[in-house]
């Protein structure tokens, strides 16, 4: 992988989430042809009221995900820096899941194979989704994938104790 | 199955300890599409041949949680909540916001109707196509963001193991009450997330009698798929180009009525409505928003508008709480009508009454109509224990909501009863009538917009004739256009949504795309809305066991509406008796009731009820 040529990224700020959802809804209608929470590939959690995390892959630059698939069923684009799923090679064995340090890759909840996100090939529609209703908390940016895309590959949890802190203030202990 | 639908309601018998599914028939749903409709439909299949016998807080009443064909589909997700009432002794049509729905409807059901009583306090988990009864006696007695918090760590992360080799599982979505509901107090919300709520009705009380904390709901499979994708993507997009161009409901949610509504309308309510006019420029959106708001677009699953507003206060007398904007019906009644002008404050009351689980509208009127019964020495301090209630006098507001919410003291645990109720027992208690003071209209406080000055959506009738009582979402007209909320209330999705935004007429084409039914707009507003309006009708004039309503007296105002307003640019306006009278009948004639409001006979015939008909007769 080429860390030196701009790639499609998308920028997250959680802390603009509003909890809408209309990323998932995105997401699965163009992936899925219809609307399904649990197989999109952005999924929104909200472990306290009013924290919102949009969960989904952060393309880290060293891929811990596709150097722990066993079966070669994960690959780079080399176009989008996306992580990209052969369906007929995955063996949903979840080796993906555990290597990721953000819990992202989920298995499909029908069918057999790992979902992460594949930037739809350039052009996320969960970013689209979010930037026409002004809320940015999803956005995509041009850039040369610097390391610190590395920090967003984070759980949930993690997340919400940070957010949690920052828009609760002392009473965030109580709510966690 | 038709599109939009899973197919299925969930049956839960606690007395029974007993767990089925039922099919719903294409038939029926055509007919009564969900939500309020189905409910209504339900409810009087069930126990319409004994109506009035039926204790709303008795283990033989239904507690109902239904979702739409539309929910999860046209923008603003929601849940109807409905049962035989508490507060009238009908059935109302209670919606709320949030993704409980949505984890329902991707589990495989349309809905939940719980049926009994359960010997100790217990939830109902659902796990896609499973569902158990759980031991709740850990969340008994907790306030509702406890509640929220505990459920959602538990079961969390049981579903993180169940579901261990798929990954980490979004959480789970619940509906649950808080100590109010649990001893059942009959202005007690159902709520979800945290300052959501389905208010009116009183089902939180319903949910109480039945031990039940909360329904905490799971579903890892899709929407249920619709008869047209591609149309229910053009229209989704529609919907959300009409929605983002409500720029100042989207800045400022709903709350930034608190000031117009008072200040321009002049129909807010202050002081338990003794007056409807304010001009305090502390109310409103901005005067929240830079001190308080810490996230300003908050909203539920698939909202282009978020009017909601995440407001917490981190420093001084109430810190640590935290609420939705206000919005505008929690501003004006936890704010102007308790005599409150202060945004914190507001916060705080607001805060307050979602933690004890009251639903802020039909409790804030408690709180101010025992206020003013305080104000004219009728109820003393004596009465209450010692508690000196005054207007704006936040702590002692705070104090008489928590002694409400567990019946602490003899007065406590008549005011727990509701507006109307408790003013019955006052009256007789002190000898003076207090009904004059007592706001609601058949036993539902009325929401904040008041008739008198004419300046606000709500006019003449508009709650004294809607089988939904004091409600100011299902307000009624002239029965055609008042048609649109009982049909948004029965696909279940958001009306403030639908209103607001000229989508009106996207509502048919969005439930062909969906079902793939040809319902027009005309059939349901002659024909389908009418049948639903005529079960609620039929079940709230049969009421009882406690109590039931006499048209045309009891199809009227509140007394204060009449009353000329003391203040204000409408000072001197007030509601006309001779007008609502005439008003009622043109009502009556429109609806297909006779002159004194109860349901034609030929009408009934004509529209196939002929139940309806046969249990009327035991009012004629």
């Amino acid at each position: 992988m080429v860390r030196n040529e701009e790639k499609p990224w998308i920028s997250r700020d959680y802390l603009k989430c509003t909890g809408c959802r209309r990323c998932e809804i995105a997401c699965s209608l163009y992936h899925e042809n219809q609307i399904w929470p649990e197989a999109s590939r952005v999924r929104v959690f909200m472990l306290i009221p009013g924290v919102e995390i949009p969960h989904l892959c952060a393309q880290c630059t060293d891929y811990p995900c596709v150097k722990s698939c066993p079966v070669d069923a994960l690959s780079v684009d080399e176009k989008t820096s996306a992580v990209l799923v052969d369906r007929d090679k995955c063996i949903a064995c979840g080796k993906c899941i555990t290597a990721c340090p953000g819990k992202v890759p989920h298995l499909h909840p029908r069918d057999d194979y790992i979902l992460i996100c594949d930037l739809c090939g350039g052009k996320p529609q969960c970013a689209r989704a979010c930037t026409k209703a002004g809320y940015d908390a999803l956005r995509v940016v041009t850039e040369k994938p610097p390391i610190s895309h590395n920090l967003f590959a984070r759980t949930p949890e993690e997340f919400t104790r940070d957010l949690a802190e920052n828009l609760y203030g002392e009473k965030a202990t109580e709510l966690i | 199955m038709v599109g939009g639908y899973a197919g299925k309601l969930l049956e839960i018998d606690l007395g029974k300890d007993r767990i089925m599914a039922t099919s719903l028939r294409e038939d029926v749903l055509r007919q009564y599409v969900g939500g309020r409709g189905l409910g209504a439909r339900i409810l009087w299949d069930r126990l319409g041949p004994k109506w009035e016998e039926v204790d709303p807080l008795g283990p033989e009443n239904l507690f109902l949680a239904l979702t739409g064909p539309l929910t999860g589909y046209f923008h603003g997700a929601r849940i109807c909540i409905t049962g035989k009432s508490p507060q009238s002794n009908g059935i109302i049509g209670s919606t709320v916001s949030g993704e409980f729905p949505i984890e329902l409807k991707c589990a495989g059901w349309d809905g939940i109707v719980v049926s009994g009583r359960a010997e100790e306090a217990v939830y109902i988990l659902i796990d896609n196509d499973k569902a158990e009864i759980r031991s709740a006696k850990h969340l008994w007695g907790k306030d509702t963001k406890t509640t929220l918090k505990i459920l959602t760590k538990e079961v969390k992360e049981e579903l993180d193991k169940r579901y261990s080799r798929y990954g980490v599982v979004k959480e789970p979505s619940s509906l649950y009450i808080g100590p109010a509901g649990e001893n059942r107090v009959r202005v007690a919300a159902v709520e979800q997330k945290w300052s959501h709520a389905a208010g009116y009705g009183g089902y939180g009380a319903v949910m109480g009698s039945k031990n039940l904390k909360a329904i905490v709901a799971k579903g890892t499979g899709p929407l249920p798929p619709v008869a047209n994708i591609e149309e229910v993507k053009e229209l989704i997009q529609e919907t959300e180009r009409k929605s983002f161009k409500r720029d100042r409901t989207r800045r400022w949610g709903t709350g930034y009525a608190a000031y117009e509504i008072g200040a321009d309308h002049s129909s807010e309510p202050v002081r338990n409505w003794q007056e409807e006019w304010h001009d305090e420029k502390t109310m409103g959106g901005p005067r929240f928003d830079f001190r308080y708001w810490v996230k300003r677009y908050w909203g539920d699953y698939g909202c282009a508008i978020t009017c909601m507003k995440l407001a917490v206060i981190k420093a001084g007398p109430y810190k640590g709480a935290i609420t939705d904007n206000p919005d505008y019906e929690m501003e004006a009644y936890l704010g102007p009508n308790l005599g409150v002008f202060d945004a914190g404050a507001v916060i705080y009351l607001s805060s307050l009454i979602e933690d004890l689980g009251f639903s802020g509208i039909n409790g804030g009127n408690v709180l101010a109509f025992a206020t003013e019964l305080y104000q004219r020495g009728i109820l003393t301090s004596h009465d209450l224990d010692g508690l000196e209630l005054r207007w704006g006098d936040v702590n002692a507001l705070a104090e008489l909501a928590k002694r409400i919410a567990v019946r602490k003291g003899k007065y406590f645990d008549i005011l727990a009863e509701g507006t109307y109720r408790a003013a019955v027992k006052i009256s007789e208690l002190k000898g003076i009538n207090v009904l004059p003071y007592a706001v609601h209209v058949k036993g539902v406080e009325v929401g904040a917009h008041g008739t008198r000055s004419d300046e606000d959506y709500t006019h003449d009738i508009c709650y004294a004739c809607s089988v939904q009582g004091g409600d100011h979402t299902s307000t009624v007209e002239d029965a055609y256009d008042d048609m649109s909320i009982v049909f948004q209330d029965s696909a279940v999705y958001c009306a403030v949504i639908a209103w607001g935004g000229g989508l009106k007429s996207i509502d048919w084409r969005f439930l062909r795309a969906v079902t793939g039914w040809d319902i027009t707009e005309d059939e349901w507003k002659r024909e389908l809305g009418h049948r639903i309006v005529h079960i609620q009708r039929a079940a709230e004039l049969l009421g009882g066991p406690d109590l039931g309503w006499k048209p045309p007296k009891d199809d009227d105002n509140p007394p204060r509406f009449y009353e000329p307003l003391p203040s204000g640019p409408y000072k001197g306006k007030a509601a006309s008796r001779k007008e609502i009278e005439k008003r009622r009948q043109e009502y009556y004639q429109a609806v297909g009731w006779d002159e004194n409001g109860i349901p034609e006979s030929s009408v009934l015939k004509k529209l196939g009820l002929l139940d309806v008909h046969r249990a009327l007769g035991r009012l004629r």
